[in-house]
């Protein structure tokens, strides 16, 4: 044994043979493991990008569906409808409270009826007469003539318009389509309204626009004090002990679960603040506590990866510290630190569970204005919606994905010329 | 204690007496005394890890920056402790122009690498002052007629050599009183070297310049001056001339005619 693991003295060895049987098999060897390992990674790749074609293509048929609505033209003799409401009262404050007593939903359906034959008020939308509370809000003058008004097809007629329904409510469709009163366009409402319980007339917008302000307050929040806890963590803190301890802290804080950062939200803005309940700024600091250590870890790492030699020529000039941080480091750190808050960001907006916890799951059928008015978020109006009985609400939920995604892919577009923008090529 | 020669024509710029450096438990530099004259070049010369770099980062205040280190002793410029509580860091730097081993060229455009020092001094008050100021400096450190054309190219594009000269004109800009430099020509090709030595000659007037140097011949062509380090201690230092040609030392003896290093 001793003898063969001996290294025989150099003139002893024989001479390697490069062309020998043995070393052909080898190099054969190691160049199919070279084509096995490309063809691996290949196939990793399309099998990827099918189940991304898979989702976008699933995604796109049945929501395409949820940004158009079948509308009826639905005419109606105002002076008859015995609506018992004035011009001069409706052009005065007490508008609002007029119309919420007139009888417009009972109009409605006479109407309906008188159009399109006895059941004719079931061809419309729950909330059809929402749409001509709405339009003799906005003209009063229309009390005194007939009028023609689009208002929203029911469930049944809208979805044997897109070729879904029975057999009954298609025939149905090509009857009123013959006679010119159904049209199918752009549902534009879908952008403009809230949530609602008639799948019909619900909106993305103040789900959307509730998003929007939380991303705000989430981004203002988790990446200054981010950037900046990691400048400090990286630039100025001695390396001791408590600083080991911020740093795994700060480790475990990035993988602790989202549910629990929710209960935190809970107890210590509702409970102990009282910020108010369901708004976007609560979900926004809620989220900026989940965001923050994601973006501190992917800034310190930026920051560690700038060479010492730029600090050194910066310091060799005679920069402070701060002029070498913020001209030097930080400039260099950015593009890094940007690729974080993205993945921080994207995380952020797709987020559910902490927010059912402060309350933002709730019905909100109004857009908020502020930040501090009850709002709820696209994922949140997504969970809601696809747990909506209603038949009509499966390709809103699949049209508020869709929503979803794209504000995704605006967001991480921006990030993204915003890095290629600052990265300097060395 | 290493007697300096009593011609010495003048006060010396630096003057460093006793100094110790440590990294946490161990000694880098071990009692050295040395003066530094302006009109002078002096060359810190010696084998690896004995020290010369070290020494030459306490003269700005570099060694700072690595948390480990101590410094003490006495090291005066122009009679001022640079290491009293009362000195401005950021000024020594200023002062104590630095040019590092390897080219260190911010990401920037050239015009940008030159004009940083000026701007963040504020010895420029206008736009056509500190283009004269970059013009100068460039034109200096002798970089001026290769890249007069192409200012607001990346400093990073350049090549070694010429990268290594931005740096020095970077240094120039600040108007420093010293010039530190740490082994300049390490990283680069013969040529480049050559330009870079006929540089240190051109500034030598204007400037105190230290360089420190692995190459013994270049110590010889480019210093009046030569300081011989070994394991942490001075070992001899006294005119270049001297030190080449009638060591006192037998280690020094040794190191120059390439018995060890």
């Amino acid at each position: 044994m001793s003898k063969t693991s001996k290294i025989p003295p150099r003139d002893e060895r024989a001479p390697t043979d490069w062309r020998g049987i043995a070393m052909t098999r080898r190099t054969r060897e190691r160049y199919a493991a070279e084509r096995r390992f490309e063809l691996l990674g290949l196939a990793a790749v399309i099998i990827s990008a099918g189940f991304l074609a898979f989702l976008l293509i699933a995604m796109v048929t049945n929501g395409a569906r949820g940004f158009t609505q079948s509308e009826l033209k639905l005419p109606i003799n105002f002076p008859q409808a015995k609506l018992m409401l004035d011009q001069q009262r409706l052009r005065s404050a007490g508008a609002d409270l007029a119309l919420a007593v007139a009888p417009i939903k009972e109009a409605t359906d006479r109407a309906a009826i008188i159009a399109f034959g006895p059941g004719g008020d079931d061809l419309l939308s729950d909330g059809a007469w929402l749409r001509v509370r709405d339009a003799i809000k906005a003209d009063p003058s229309l009390l005194i003539r007939r009028a023609t008004l689009l208002v929203p097809a029911s469930t049944a007629i809208d979805s044997a318009a897109k070729d879904r329904g029975s057999a009954a409510d298609k025939a149905r469709v090509v009857q009123l389509q013959g006679k010119g009163q159904l049209t199918t366009s752009f549902n534009w409402s879908f952008f403009s309204g809230a949530d609602s319980t008639d799948p019909t007339i619900v909106g993305i917008w103040g789900a959307l626009k509730g998003s929007m302000f939380t991303m705000v307050v989430t981004l203002m929040l988790a990446f200054p004090i981010g950037v900046l806890s990691a400048l400090y963590l990286e630039e100025y803190a001695p390396k001791n002990r408590l600083t080991d301890l911020i740093e795994v802290s700060i480790n475990n804080l990035a993988a602790v679960p989202s549910i629990i950062f929710g209960l935190l939200g809970l107890a210590v803005f509702l409970n102990t603040f009282h910020l108010p309940r369901s708004a976007a700024l609560v979900g926004g600091l809620t989220l900026a506590l989940m965001t923050m250590p994601v973006i501190v870890i992917a800034a310190r790492n930026a920051i560690k990866s700038v060479p010492p030699s730029i600090r050194d020529a910066a310091l060799g000039v005679g920069a402070s510290p701060i002029q070498v941080v913020f001209h030097h480091v930080l400039p260099l750190a950015l593009p890094g630190i940007l690729t974080g808050t993205i993945i921080g960001m994207a995380r952020a907006l797709g987020e559910t569970a902490p927010l059912l916890m402060i309350g933002m799951r709730a019905f909100i059928s109004a857009p908020p204005d502020r930040i501090t008015d009850p709002a709820t978020v696209l994922p949140v109006q997504i969970f809601l919606w696809s747990d909506q009985v209603s038949a009509g609400f499966v390709e809103k939920t699949s049209a508020a994905i869709i929503v979803l995604l794209v504000f995704l892919l605006a967001m991480n577009g921006l990030a993204i010329y915003l890095r290629n923008r600052f990265e300097i090529r060395w | 204690m290493i007697k300096m020669k009593p011609d010495t024509p003048t006060l010396a710029k630096i003057s460093a007496r006793n100094v110790n450096v440590f990294y946490g438990d161990k000694q880098a530099i071990n009692d050295v005394s040395i003066d530094v004259w302006v009109d002078q070049v002096t060359a810190l010369i010696g084998p690896s890890g004995c020290g010369k770099s070290t020494f030459l980062r306490t003269l700005n205040r570099m060694n700072d920056t690595i948390p480990i280190a101590r410094t003490d002793g006495d090291i005066r410029l122009d009679g001022e402790d640079i290491y009293a509580p009362a000195m401005d860091v950021v000024q020594l730097r200023a002062r104590v122009g630095m040019v590092f081993q390897k080219p260190n060229p911010f990401p920037k455009s050239i015009y940008e690498n030159v004009a940083y020092g000026p701007r963040i001094h504020g010895l420029a008050s206008s736009r056509q002052q500190l283009d004269t100021v970059v013009e100068q400096s460039l034109r200096r450190a002798g970089l001026w007629d290769e890249v007069k054309d192409r200012l607001s190219e990346s400093g990073t594009a350049l090549s070694g050599g010429q990268q290594q000269r931005l740096c020095i004109a970077r240094a120039i800009a600040v108007d420093p009183e010293v010039i530190l430099m740490d082994e300049p020509c390490s990283a680069l090709d013969p040529i480049a070297t050559a330009k870079i030595e006929e540089l240190i000659q051109a500034l030598k007037g204007r400037y105190a310049i230290v360089i420190v140097t692995h190459n013994m011949q270049q110590a010889a062509r480019v210093s009046q001056r030569t300081a011989f380090f070994h394991l942490g201690s001075l070992v001899e230092y006294g005119a270049t001339s001297d030190i080449f040609t009638n060591p006192r030392q037998e280690r020094t003896k040794d190191y120059i005619t390439g018995r060890y290093g």
